[in-house]
């Protein structure tokens, strides 16, 4: 069964740690989601394999970069119901600072939502909100249910 | 890095972390510049590298995969891997010297087709341009052929950054 499917039929379409749960990849990051009302937080807690510069530390760009995809598609799929897991046709990524080792927290905002496509701006941070790490924003093939 | 070398790294990073193996890695006189503890983890190796091109390459595994439904594995997976081999094209071009610092600056991925499940994903990498404070660098993730995309990225990096533990 498709994941989103079965999870709309059990009630669960916006228990957004639960789909994380069926991604194998999200699961490997150790992604968590935090909602509190309409409002979604992702997580990233750190671990010794996310690092890319083991001389500085530092995050690997390639991990920051799944984090903002990660946590542009969970704020896409939070706002529409979609029928499979939307597809990313492009992203642009922004390195702002270094990802030091430490927790991170990613939020999104569906900038434009067509019916087809939609167009996601996503920010990172670690301890202060205000110096985020990583911007990145993307396009994204939607199936609407 | 031969392949049981790359396993090993692998498992002394899941167990003994990132420092441990940087101290391991100067211990064996490895350079440091093909794959990070993250690359490790992800299973990446380098394949190949002439001049300022370099190749290297994903297997497929499960813990890669980004869509359930269709195995196919997940988007960022391959940004790790454009990102990685980009990093590393700009360390093999001909007047790199290894007290050379760098940064992301930016990376721009278009995805042209799902990757397809259970096949290795390869990607190869070249710095066509560097100046004194920036390297410009375009790569290309794909299956068979840098002809048939599964991704193509532009990046750029900033050069000379301080490489010195923080506080």
């Amino acid at each position: 069964m498709q994941i989103l499917k079965q999870l709309r039929e059990e009630g669960r379409a916006e228990d957004m740690q639960a789909l994380l749960d069926h991604i194998p990849y999200a699961k490997f990051m150790g992604v968590q989601v935090d909602r509190k009302g309409n409002e979604v937080t992702t997580i990233l807690p750190f671990n010794e394999m996310l690092i890319g510069n083991p001389t500085l530390p530092a995050i690997h760009g390639g991990a920051i970069g799944a984090f903002l995809e990660l946590t542009s598609v969970i704020q896409l799929l939070f706002n529409t119901q979609c029928e499979r897991l939307p597809k990313t046709v492009d992203v642009s990524i922004d390195y702002l600072r270094s990802g030091r080792p430490v927790e991170t927290f990613g939020r999104a905002v569906v900038t434009r939502q067509g019916r087809r496509v939609a167009n996601v701006r996503a920010e990172i941070w670690q301890d202060e909100f205000n110096k985020p790490i990583a911007a990145s924003h993307g396009h994204f093939l939607l199936t609407p249910v | 890095m031969n392949f049981e070398l790359m396993f090993l790294s692998r498992d002394l990073v899941l167990r003994f972390g990132a420092g441990f193996y940087a101290a391991w890695l100067t211990h064996m006189n490895e350079p440091i510049s093909g794959v990070s503890p993250y690359g490790l983890a992800i299973g990446m190796s380098v394949q190949d590298t002439t001049d300022s091109k370099l190749t290297v390459k994903v297997p497929y595994a499960a813990h890669l995969v980004g869509d359930p439904d269709s195995g196919v594995i997940h988007g960022g997976v391959i940004t790790a891997a454009l990102d990685n081999a980009s990093g590393s094209a700009v360390r093999v071009s001909e007047d790199w010297h290894d007290g050379l610092s760098m940064a992301t600056l930016d990376i721009r991925i278009d995805y042209m087709k799902p990757a397809t499940p259970h096949v290795d994903l390869l990607v190869t990498a070249e710095c066509y341009k560097r100046t004194k404070t920036i390297a410009f660098v375009r790569a290309v993730a794909y299956h068979e052929s840098e002809d048939d995309p599964v991704a193509t990225s532009v990046a750029t990096f900033m050069m000379g950054t301080p490489n010195q533990p923080r506080p």
